[in-house]
């Protein structure tokens, strides 16, 4: 069992996964940032790799993402920065980011730095599922790195399936049509689709992402699946005068309660 | 034969789709119909008569005496400049727009540089009364007004892009996410042959009616269908595309892509993705592009607003790669001096972004019986101010 999988053997519900974007707000907060998140209780991370054109996502992860690479952290940079990680946490850690800056730095090396680090699993949007079995599965699953793949309100069943085939972690379902951004509640048409998708049993546990923001859009997905990804919401906080501490611990209550 | 890409969408190693899931049933749906629509008489039917009469093609091809006598060739200009709307861009929008309602969608957004596109799109709108949203990078905004002006006029909705140098590749970054937050009954019409699977094979299909004219315009006028020279500038390449289509499978005729050099391709400055380019991906699509060793994208500069884009489409970096096509590069001076020049032996004031074509023309060492054909992709109107205020140095 992966380490992903160990967490949802032992939990099953109000998963929180958080997203923050590495060498934001300081090249050097990432580490810090980590162990912070984990001592607050958050159940995993997905440590952003900045990257210049970020189509998915919206004007709070931008920012984010102009400020990090302004700050020079780039994927030597983060991999250098994580090199210890395991020595103090201790939870499942995700990589996510766009494929050019993959394909740049190789995506061999890339996957055995991320094993020999211990990096758990990787999200990159722009990988779509046809490109990644036909050059990429292999070389990720000589590495034991789970690739997590997106799915919408507008995708078809049978291709939610196949998705879910590919995957030994979770399925990262995209809350409503939209980039990366925050809400303050989800409407019926999409708690029909977290019921629609939950009632499809399928092999991986869901988690939702994009738009959870607070206590009541939290637990209106955990209601329907094993719990939410929070973004946008974390990179605000962290912009928040206070030290980093603070911040996160605030965050971290204004979305568990 | 047709030029056109593999069953996965890719020219050799360059093309592909990569996009995020969220798009992943926009692009299918494409993927799935647009040959069918294309294809059916009822499209060519009306595609053809809109090209004709509404358009005003076929686009002369003019043969350029003065021009001819200076570069010691025979050398003919392909008029796109004279289209409506004045630009080869309208090709493309005529053809997206029926595709767009045949699929039943209800809005339009598209993405701009030189506003020659956004143009050609908030006009198609207008005629096909489809609401029009177009994305434009605020330095764009700034440095094409006119072009603004015009597309509020046709009743589009214009948003400036502020994100990265906020230019034409911005815009399109804006577009995609437009598209992500509407995804049902949106149609993005893309404007150059770029972005995922199957825009460049879509595009270059709609602007292979310039090269198709060029085939029979020549047979007229010189007794051969084809020329020795076929040259275009290239910013994603869909003139450049829409002029070497009928001509790349005849390897006699040497087909010419002009990047902009900007202040010159080591300046740092410059928007030549082959030239200064390596492999990756950009808005979905595998190809050429100015990067970082880490993959980040470089922020391209070129004087013209429509060539200011730091990759190329995948069909232009394939057919470098097999040496099918020379790419050649024009600075922004060199571009200057090709405009001012053909003003004034031609009366013809070119796009800044054709100039960079015409800029090859003192580059290559022609035979006095070689037949050249320079694609003038559209008209200097947008370009006034950039021109008058060079006008002292260049006149
Ligand atoms: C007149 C003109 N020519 C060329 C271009 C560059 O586009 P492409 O390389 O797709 O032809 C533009 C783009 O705005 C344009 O307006």
């Amino acid at each position: 069992m992966n380490r992903i999988q160990q967490l949802f053997s032992k939990k099953q519900k109000q998963i929180l996964s958080v997203y923050f974007t590495a060498g934001f707000p300081q090249l050097h907060d990432t580490v810090s940032i980590i162990e912070l998140l984990e001592k607050h209780g958050v159940d995993m991370i997905e440590i952003g790799i900045p990257f210049s054109d970020p189509l998915a996502d919206g004007n709070v992860i931008q920012h984010s993402s102009t400020v990090a690479l302004a700050n020079g952290m780039s994927l030597s940079v983060l991999f250098s920065q994580l090199e210890h990680i395991r020595k103090t946490v201790s939870i499942p850690l995700i990589l996510m980011g766009y494929i050019n800056p993959v394909l740049q730095f190789g995506v061999e090396k890339f996957c055995e730095t991320c094993q020999s680090i211990g990096i758990d699993g990787v999200i990159l949007p722009d990988l779509p599922l046809h490109e990644y079995t036909k050059e990429y599965k292999h070389i990720f699953e000589q590495y034991g790195i789970q690739n997590i793949l997106l799915i919408s309100p507008q995708t078809e069943e049978s291709r939610i399936r196949m998705i879910d085939q590919q995957t030994q972690a979770f399925i990262y379902m995209v809350s409503s049509s939209s980039t990366t951004g925050t809400k303050s509640k989800f409407n019926d048409e999409q708690i029909h689709y977290f019921k629609r998708i939950s009632s499809m049993n399928l092999q991986n546990p869901l988690l939702v992402g994009f738009g959870i923001s607070n206590t009541e859009t939290f637990a209106q997905v955990c209601e329907y699946t094993h719990g939410a990804i929070v973004g946008s919401a974390c990179i605000k906080a962290l912009e928040q005068p206070g030290t980093l501490e603070q911040n996160i611990s605030t965050f971290v209550s204004s979305i568990k309660g | 034969m047709k030029f056109t890409t593999d069953e996965h969408g890719y020219y050799g190693k360059f093309g592909g789709a990569y996009i995020p899931e969220l798009l992943y049933p926009n692009i299918k749906e494409l993927e799935d119909n647009y040959i069918r629509i294309i294809e059916s008489s009822d499209f060519q039917k009306e595609f053809i008569s809109l090209l004709k009469d509404y358009v005003g093609r076929p686009s002369p091809l003019t043969y350029a005496s003065r021009l001819s006598e200076k570069y010691n060739a025979h050398i003919y200009l392909k008029r796109e400049d004279l289209n409506h709307t004045g630009s080869h861009k309208v090709n493309n929008t005529i053809g997206q727009i029926l595709l767009a309602k045949a699929l039943g969608k209800k809005r339009i957004i598209a993405e701009t540089g030189a506003g020659q596109h956004g143009v050609a799109t908030a006009t198609v709108c207008a005629l096909m009364g489809m609401q029009c949203t177009v994305h434009m990078g605020e330095t764009d905004v700034k440095r094409q007004m006119p072009n603004v002006l015009r597309m509020k006029m046709l009743g589009a909705t214009v948003i400036p892009a502020m994100s990265g140098n906020r230019t034409l590749k911005d815009a399109g970054n804006e577009a995609f996410r437009d598209w992500i937050n509407n995804p049902t009954d949106t149609h993005y019409l893309l404007g150059s042959v770029v972005g995922p699977h199957p825009y460049p094979d879509m595009v270059a299909r709609f602007q292979a009616i310039i090269s198709e004219e060029i085939q029979w315009q020549l047979q007229e006028k010189t007794g051969k269908n084809l020329p020795d020279y076929v040259i275009a500038c290239i910013g994603g390449g869909s003139n450049a595309m829409g002029a070497f289509y009928h001509f790349i499978e005849h390897e006699s005729v040497q087909l010419i892509a002009v990047e902009a050099a900007g202040l010159g391709i080591h300046s740092g400055e410059t928007a030549a993705s082959i030239a200064k380019g390596t492999i990756g991906v950009i808005q979905g699509s595998k190809t050429m592009l100015m990067q970082t060793n880490d993959g980040q994208i470089i922020e391209p500069y070129s004087i013209s607003a429509g060539l200011d884009y730091p990759g190329i489409g995948p069909a232009h970096a394939y057919l470098h790669d097999i040496g099918r096509t020379k790419v050649l590069d024009a600075t922004d001076h060199e571009s200057l001096q090709a405009a001012f020049e053909l003003t004034r032996l031609e009366g013809i004031i070119p796009a800044i972004e054709s100039a960079h074509a015409l800029a090859a023309l003192p580059k290559i060492q022609f035979n006095a019986t070689d037949v050249v054909v320079v694609n003038i992709s559209g008209r200097g109107d947008k370009d006034m101010d950039t021109y008058i205020a060079h006008m002292d140095k260049y006149c």
